[in-house]
């Protein structure tokens, strides 16, 4: 292999050049980012850098010595339009084809939206720095009152530190109990009670019904509330759209790579087509560790799975990926909530340390015996010796995929 | 010049953190019987160090699993690329005894 095209220049992306390189690979790389910036963390855009407590230059993940090192072209502010996989080649939106022996697709996710938000200022989502500069200019003028649509971990971490900057925040969440599909419902209510402890409104179980704007048509001026489902108006200045995302795969079409909830892929991140792989976000392995076959969002799988599909794509073989549990944090209200494993709906959580109310403390996931997640809030030591002791639980395969 | 706790309230595998009259915290392991110092928050973000995984003489971050040669100071895999200070660490009559270095890591 004596070309390669890696297309996404965020985490995923430039994890898979690090790879490449640490595997002993020294043909060229070739790197397109549809964002101007070098790659970037993103954990940050929603706490510190929101806060305005950060530069951008922080947030690089590179630095001008290791780019020499790596020696990869990097094309940025290009969006990839196609992928012809006979010919292996990448059509860029300016019509420039780069064609190469592999390909990685590392394209990532886009937030998902609600009707009638495109076109109205101060209604936002939160994805990229240029999302994080725009929300934070709007969050940092005067004193507007914001709502949060979406009570998941971006929209509790934004509401978090709209607080933190004395701002009037209410979130609205659709589902009963907030997390739930993460965390499960019992610890779902622990951790969305965090809202409540530091006086942010959260109102659950209501959904949106618009946008109200003060043009003259919908879609047009200005964000002034939001019309919920029940009929209540909630007086807004600033929205911020926190309801997921839909994984970057438009671009494949027609490609022959199978696509469904994602970049359909084997354990070791290969695609449906020899010599493209697939990381990150966009990617959908099956895991080993939870037996499930799902997009993971986390910040750790973009910087893991690289080394996975790095090795499928040099030996030509489907590499094993590691066997370990998926793993994310969120910090929000001063609180450090990390998640190691995969809660499935029937697995019970089991206080093991510390006490929900003191907002300290760690639960264990069991299921038919086995502890397959541990939760913690506040408990950084304790939680990492027991993410060690989690086991592969074969039986969730049945009964989650 | 610090004196930290009896040597038997740091036994081996276990770390403690200093706050008081230090510049920024410091995190003391016991890897193993030697007793080392290093600045407590992790060198890529906000996290404490004494809450991190010991293993011989590396410490993992709680947060994003970097790993850090306690004898050195120095990251052994990313995310964290800068070192952390080292400080050096007496024993005097069953006592540890932290020595706070001034100026930048090595």
């Amino acid at each position: 292999m004596k070309s390669i095209t890696v297309v996404g220049a965020s985490l995923a992306g430039l994890s898979t050049v690090r790879a490449l390189r640490e595997q002993g690979y020294d043909g060229s790389i070739t790197v397109v980012g549809e964002e101007r910036h070098q790659p970037y963390d993103r954990p940050p855009l929603s706490k510190d850098f929101l806060r305005g407590g950060l530069d951008a230059d922080a947030l690089a993940l590179g630095s001008p010595d290791e780019y020499q090192d790596l020696a990869a072209r990097w094309l940025l502010g290009e969006r990839a339009l196609r992928l012809d996989p006979m010919a292996r080649s990448v059509t860029l939106a300016g019509g420039r084809e780069l064609r190469s022996d592999g390909v990685v697709i590392a394209t990532g996710a886009s937030p998902r939206t609600i009707p009638g938000a495109e076109g109205l200022a101060g209604v936002h989502t939160l994805r990229t720095l240029d999302d994080a500069l725009a929300l934070r200019a709007d969050l940092l003028h005067g004193l507007p009152r914001v709502v949060v649509i979406g009570a998941g971990f971006v929209g509790a971490e934004v509401a978090s530190t709209a607080h933190a900057l004395a701002l009037d925040v209410t979130v609205v969440e659709a589902a009963e109990v907030p997390l739930e599909r993460a965390l499960g419902r019992p610890m779902g209510l622990v951790c969305s009670s965090l809202h409540s402890d530091h006086g942010v409104r959260l109102l659950c179980g209501t959904g949106v019904a618009g946008l109200i704007g003060d043009g003259r048509t919908p879609g047009e001026g200005r964000v002034t509330g939001v019309r919920l489902a029940d009929g209540r108006l909630l007086p807004a200045d600033v929205v911020v759209v926190g309801v997921g995302v839909r994984p970057a795969t438009d671009w494949l079409a027609g490609s022959g790579v199978a696509v469904e909830d994602g970049v359909v892929c084997d354990t070791g991140c290969g695609t449906s087509i020899p010599g493209v792989v697939a990381v990150g976000d966009v990617a959908r392995c099956p895991n080993p560790f939870t037996g499930r076959h799902a997009r993971i969002e986390h910040w750790t799988s973009a910087t893991e799975q690289p080394r996975t599909a790095v090795r499928t794509l040099l030996s030509g073989r489907p590499a094993t990926a590691p066997t370990q549990p998926p793993y994310f944090w969120s910090d929000q209200y001063l609180a450090r909530i990390q998640l190691a494993g995969h809660v499935g709906a029937d697995a019970e959580p089991h206080l093991v340390e510390g006490d929900f109310d003191s907002r300290s403390f760690v639960a264990v996931y069991r299921r038919a015996g086995h502890s397959v997640a541990v939760l913690a809030m506040n408990q950084p030591k304790l939680f990492n010796r027991l993410r060690r002791s989690l086991t592969p639980a074969p039986a969730t395969v049945a009964s989650t995929v | 010049m610090i004196t930290v706790c009896r040597i038997e309230d740091l036994p081996p595998g276990e770390a403690l953190r200093v706050t008081e009259g230090v510049p920024a915290p410091v995190a003391l392991f016991n890897a193993d019987g030697t007793v080392y110092a290093v600045d407590d928050t992790c060198t890529h973000q906000d996290a404490s160090l004494a809450d991190g995984w010991l293993e011989g003489c590396f410490v993992e971050c709680p947060l994003h699993a970097s790993s850090f040669d306690l004898r050195t100071g120095r990251p052994t895999c990313l995310p964290a690329k800068q070192a952390l200070k080292t400080h050096r660490v007496t024993l005097a009559d069953g006592y540890v005894v932290l020595h706070v270095t001034v100026g930048e890591p090595a």
